[in-house]
């Protein structure tokens, strides 16, 4: 499972809107720009955000791969008859080739809203069935040779995370990215899902902490409007390293929809550099 | 729908199908003998019970949204502070089904609060003198403990929050869930199919990101055949304190909540703007009605409030 990746990364966060499919998707296509190869895997089933984020949502119709096509026709079909087709696609397909945001097939991302062929489509689905969509995104994806895997993942603590933790323990995962945001309601849900590490073992790289102040475009006043520095006290009374922090920035909000690294589009904004810090952070630790 | 256990063997039939216990891929399997018995066919129990203990509870209603961080918690809060607030004499109540992450008791300022144990079942806290709540939050030893529950486990929690629960008599019960389409939802559906739902306020943000995931809410309601009460926006706008000019802070580039709602032939129910005292007093579980009545969001929620009694009522 997983051979040719070098390293795993997860990005958890036990609320839900902070900016964990944000932070991945930036965080691979800075990884892209730095001259690795990248992989992101999107285990949000119910509500997938990275194929929008990433503008991918057209995309499986351009992709040429033998297996690929495969595997298209066949999740055309209902979902009721999902699971036994499933079973049936992965003798028939062997490996699914994931997306590639680009020619020069740099990052490549799975997710499950390439399978659906509506995107209003919901999938209703309870636990079991998640569980087995995710180990099948784990040990079927033909990631190929990439250095870093991103893992973003639904809010909560539960049966996609257990599924993802079971899974990561035969291989080696270099820790969880923990987002939040500053506000109470949401460290309050956060210290849970970091209790969840703590219990099962993942290490903690650290915590990013997202939205942290609107600077209004019109007359420069900083408003915290979910509050401040709740990430820094997070971290002190968690003991997890703070990573870096990133500023409520409607940009991000509108380059970031469209598949841009507002790493190397706006390189002077607090939101370019708070993620070059991340970056380093994250670099940094593999070269050690 | 998925009613095949964790554990089954490769080609179960699932336990709800004709075929159960019966098919070639039951032999050996461990629980062949309840599936032919026929038992795993009948209704769950727990949907009587549910009925039973809910009859005194005219409306029910679910607070959905695909995304996680839209103001669900916020808008529950809101809107049974305003039931609660506007008349003294309709009871009001707030059942918490976010099982990994509960922020009622955060919100409605519960926190550190124990629920009871009685003859008549669990007794929910009161936050207000006709408003109460129940949450998972409550029964942790510690808040900062984890739920770390697959599907079945929080199923249960459900049944027993919806069916043990002794609410009293009730004119309103509003459901806070958590984010996605799956087993929180799934179960209270099912529980509450013969118990009856209202309907649905389905919550969102302005940004497609957002609407992309609240598109889904709504085809799941369709699915599972709930109506939908109505679509809210929460963080529509954002005033800048000092200079009054407003700002989209989450831009709706694709047309926002009320653009869907007519896509989607839903009604729009009306948009909360950003507020960072909202913010505040949530997280600080104060009352923003008492705390800045004059504030924006508090006059957004009045004809937001009247809106939900007419839907209920109609």
């Amino acid at each position: 499972m997983l051979d040719g990746v070098k390293h795993i990364y997860l990005v958890l966060s036990g609320k839900g809107g902070v900016g964990k499919s944000t932070v991945s998707s930036q965080l691979a296509l800075a990884l892209k720009e730095a001259g690795f190869r990248v992989g992101l895997l999107d285990i949000d089933l119910c509500g997938p955000s990275i194929p929008y984020l990433l503008n991918l949502e057209d995309k499986d119709v351009h992709q040429s791969d033998e297996g690929y096509k495969n595997f298209n026709i066949f999740y055309k079909i209902e979902w009721t008859e999902l699971l036994n087709i499933l079973l049936m696609a992965i003798v028939l397909v062997y490996r699914w080739v994931p997306v590639y945001t680009d020619n020069d097939q740099k990052l490549a991302v799975m997710s499950i809203g390439f399978l659906l062929k509506n995107r209003n489509d919901s999938v209703v689905w309870r636990g079991p069935k998640k569980t087995s969509m995710i180990r099948q995104f784990l040990t079927d994806v033909a990631w190929q040779d990439i250095d870093y895997l991103i893992i973003d993942t639904p809010p909560g603590t539960s049966d996609e995370h257990i599924t993802v933790m079971e899974n990561l323990q035969t291989v080696k995962c270099d820790g969880a990215i923990i987002v939040t945001t500053p506000q109470a309601v949401a460290i309050d849900d956060v210290i849970k899902e970091i209790t969840f590490c703590k219990k099962t073992g993942i290490p903690i790289v650290g915590i990013v902490e997202n939205m942290s102040g609107f600077v209004c475009p019109t007359c420069s006043e900083c408003t915290n409007i979910f509050s401040s520095n709740g990430g820094i006290s997070l971290s002190e009374i968690t003991k997890v390293p703070f990573l870096t922090k990133i500023p409520i920035d409607p940009t991000i909000g509108k380059f970031a929809d469209k598949s841009q690294s507002i790493m190397k589009n706006f390189p002077d904004s607090p939101g370019a550099k708070a993620f070059t810090q991340l970056l380093e952070q994250i670099t940094k630790s593999k070269e050690a | 729908m998925a009613d095949k256990p964790q554990e089954a063997p490769e080609h179960c039939p699932g336990t709800q199908s004709q075929d159960a216990g019966k098919a070639s891929a039951c032999a050996g399997c461990p629980n062949q003998n309840i599936c032919s018995s026929g038992a795993t066919k009948l209704p769950d129990p727990g949907i009587a019970l549910v009925k039973e203990r809910l009859s005194s509870v005219k409306n029910k209603v679910l607070i959905l949204s695909g995304k996680g961080g839209v103001g669900k918690s916020t808008v529950t809060s809101l809107i049974s502070r305003g039931l609660a607030a506007e008349n003294i004499n309709r009871n009001v109540a707030v059942l918490d089904i976010d099982i990994c992450g509960p922020s009622q008791p955060r919100v409605l300022g519960a926190l550190g609060e124990q629920v009871h144990q009685s003859a008549s079942g669990w007794s929910p806290v009161f936050v207000e003198e006709n408003l109460s709540l129940m949450s998972i939050g409550f029964l942790l030893n510690d808040v900062n403990d984890a739920v770390i529950w697959r599907g079945p486990k929080k199923n249960g929690m459900i049944r027993q929050f919806l069916s043990e629960v002794d609410w009293g008599t009730l004119d309103y019960l509003i459901l806070d869930t958590p984010p996605g389409t799956s087993d929180e939802h799934l179960s209270a559906t099912t529980y509450l199919k013969e118990a009856g739902i209202t309907g649905a306020i389905i919550v969102t943000t302005p940004q497609e990101v957002a609407l992309l995931d609240v598109r889904k809410e709504i085809d799941f309601c369709r699915k599972v055949k709930i109506p939908i009460l109505g679509v809210v926006e929460n963080m529509s706008s954002f005033v800048c304190p000092k200079c009054k000019n407003s700002a989209e802070i989450f831009p709706a580039l694709t047309g926002g909540a009320k653009k869907m709602s007519e896509e989607l032939n839903v009604e729009f129910l009306g948009s909360l703007p950003l507020d960072p005292y909202l913010a505040r007093c949530c997280d600080e579980g104060k009352n923003i009605l008492e705390e800045f009545p004059e504030s924006p969001t508090v006059k957004a929620l009045h004809s937001l409030v009247n809106k939900i009694i007419e839907k209920c009522n109609g």
